[in-house]
């Protein structure tokens, strides 16, 4: 596959401080990427370089082969979505589509077919002569993705273009997205907070925090193997305990795990709770049931042990085995460890409790 | 008393305050109305004795009154036309680059109302003698223009705070240069705003008087400055025809640009940011 966008060092740092520092990212032809991490990480800046909007202190952007970093916006084979606000109200949708062709001169029957294609695109053939405050907000985001697409652009970037929807038409519009990437076979960079969407559109992920990369890779990876503390907290639930690091595995009370890293001293142990079960034989980890949720097609069971609190997930049909109040054994089927100081383990911990 | 139980305590309140309004605002206007028709209205009568339309061939005949009237109308229109020139980039700036006393500037340009206004123009009036710009139409504008200025700065730069980055970034971003992106998209989106302060522009400049008799006198007369030595030196009845006509302008423009006009618009441009 050949590479398509490929930023490198690329830095910004504004006046407070705060930006971007060496971030390095490739996308192939035809891959979808996200950049993930909380507000004020860097994402959003690290999408507007790309798109032209933001001037980098260093580094080199290419799409394609071509070299961008100094490239004004309306020069750059890249189209962007925004979050919000990417219509101009005082034109129609046809005009707002057209608007691109236009200034590239395109004969009439060649727009018209063109933003035909577009409207067909998204779902809103017949919606030309509206004005954008006719629409819902579903619907201005899905002209905006048509407009973008009239662009044929290299690359598209969108920045958090769900995010202002609610609920059930942001899954619809995720689900629709990554039907029209695949069947454009689309280049995209897409920035988000939300790791649920993150995990669930992307061919890889980049989580960023802090202006830097924590890690890069498919989301599976990132959920089975995050790569730093920050990573297992961020994605996904977690549970955090304490454990203890020697040569020969890690130690959390009876339980012995491989340690694969190497760790020495007091780690940060986290667990999956859906690695959390329940279980006869021994060794096992003795917890009080606090409290039990059903959740739908999973029951979320909330342990307390002598290390702490275990949230454990179970099977829908399994609710009968657990009992408020009573005392149950569980194991740890797999772990993530983590060199931290104890400080941040612990404010991390508290910070998982509040979830 | 029944009706006010019928109709409510708050409904009757609300009511008599709309009719003392009403009367308050249209009353003079009526009693201008009537007694630009009127021949005779003494004293103790509701109604004049005699309708008449006497002054009205008057002002309409009287040539010195009626290249005031035109006199008027250029002197708006050119005032208004630079106001727009300047101002609108300058809205702009204020909209859009964040620049070091931006808020004092901005405030500034109310500054011109806080003083009394004859006490200005005498000051400037001695600049102008130095310049050479007493009684001259150059003159006149400049004084018109002092007025204006504060119209066609903020009520467009309202207007263009209302059109948000994103919208001018993705017109960038689909192929247009700075400048295509303001004609195509910022300037239309902020139209309303800039009507509203052009209408606003246009009757000042054409009610201006203080300023215009200041500089003017003694070649340049305007409406408002004629309509000062007609009501001087005719029976009242041939200032209130002037009046109504000095109105009528107004009247129209505002029925025009109701559109625009909307109490939000206006509110939108003395919104301290």
């Amino acid at each position: 596959m050949s590479i398509q966008l490929s930023v490198e060092g690329l830095s910004k740092i504004y006046q407070t401080g705060e930006g971007v520092r060496d971030i390095s990212i490739e996308v192939a032809k035809g891959e979808l990427v996200t950049l993930l991490g909380p507000s004020g990480c860097g994402k959003t800046t690290v999408l507007r370089s790309v798109g032209g909007f933001v001037d980098p202190s260093e580094g080199i952007i290419r799409i394609g082969d071509r070299d961008v970093t100094n490239v004004v916006p309306e020069k750059r084979p890249s189209a962007m979505v925004f979050q919000s606000y990417n219509l101009w109200p005082h034109m129609t949708v046809y005009d707002n589509l057209a608007f691109s062709l236009k200034l590239k001169k395109k004969k009439k029957s060649f727009i018209t077919e063109r933003v035909d294609w577009a409207l067909n695109l998204v779902h809103l053939t017949g919606s030309e002569k509206k004005y954008p405050s006719e629409l819902s907000g579903g619907q201005q985001q899905r002209i905006a993705l048509a407009r973008a697409l009239l662009l044929e652009p290299e690359v598209l970037l969108l920045d958090e273009p769900f995010s202002a929807l609610d609920a059930k038409l942001r899954h619809e519009l995720r689900e629709e997205l990554r039907e029209i990437q695949a069947e454009q076979n689309l280049t995209m960079l897409f920035v988000t907070h939300d790791q649920e969407e993150a995990l669930s559109i992307s061919d890889r992920i980049v989580v960023m925090n802090r202006g830097k990369i924590e890690q890069v890779a498919q989301p599976y990876e990132i959920y089975h193997k995050p790569a730093s503390l920050f990573v297992a907290q961020f994605i996904g639930r977690m549970n955090f305990i304490k454990g203890y690091a020697q040569p020969d595995g890690i130690r959390i009370d009876q339980l012995i795990f491989p340690n694969e890293r190497g760790l020495i001293g007091e780690v940060a142990v986290g667990i999956r709770p859906e690695d959390v079960k329940l279980s006869e034989g021994k060794p096992s980890i003795e917890a009080k049931v606090a409290k039990i949720m059903m959740l739908g097609h999973y029951v979320e069971v909330t342990l307390h042990t002598i290390f702490g609190q275990l949230k454990m997930f179970i099977d829908k049909n399994e609710i009968n085995t657990v009992e408020l109040g009573r005392i149950v054994h569980v194991t740890l089927t797999r772990i993530q460890s983590f060199q931290d100081s104890n400080e941040n383990y612990l404010e991390r911990n508290e910070a998982y409790a509040t979830i | 008393m029944w009706f006010i139980k019928l109709i409510g305590k708050l409904k009757f309140t609300g009511f008599v305050c709309f009719f003392i309004f009403v009367i308050f605002f249209f009353g003079p206007l009526l009693n201008l109305l009537l007694l630009a028709f009127s021949g005779e209205w003494q004293y103790p009568d509701r109604l004049p004795s005699e309708w008449s339309l006497t002054w009205w061939t008057f002002v309409l005949q009287n040539d010195a009154i009626i290249s005031s009237i035109w006199l008027s109308f250029l002197i708006a229109t050119i005032v208004t036309l630079i106001s727009l020139l300047i101002c609108i980039p300058a809205a702009y700036a204020f909209a859009r680059i964040q620049f070091p006393l931006r808020r004092f500037f901005l405030f500034s340009f109310l500054l011109t109302n806080a003083f009394p206004k004859m006490g200005l123009y005498v000051s400037i009036a001695v600049l102008f003698y130095q310049l050479n710009l007493m009684n001259t139409f150059v003159g006149i504008v400049l004084i018109h223009l002092i007025n204006t200025l504060m119209y066609m700065t903020w009520i467009p730069s309202a207007a263009f705070e209302n059109v948000h980055r994103s919208q001018e970034e993705s017109a960038r971003d689909v192929g247009a240069s700075p400048l295509k992106v303001f004609w195509h998209i910022t300037l239309p989106m902020a139209k309303p705003g800039i009507i509203v302060a052009s209408v606003f522009t246009f009757l000042s400049s054409l009610n201006e008087a203080e300023g215009t008799f200041l500089v003017g006198i003694p070649d340049y007369r305007t409406m408002p400055v004629i309509m000062y030595s007609i009501i001087a030196d005719y029976p009242s009845t041939a200032g209130s025809v002037f009046s109504v006509i000095l109105t009528l302008p107004t009247i129209l423009l505002l029925v025009a640009a109701r559109k625009f006009v909307g109490a939000e618009s206006f509110a939108n441009g003395f919104k301290l940011k």
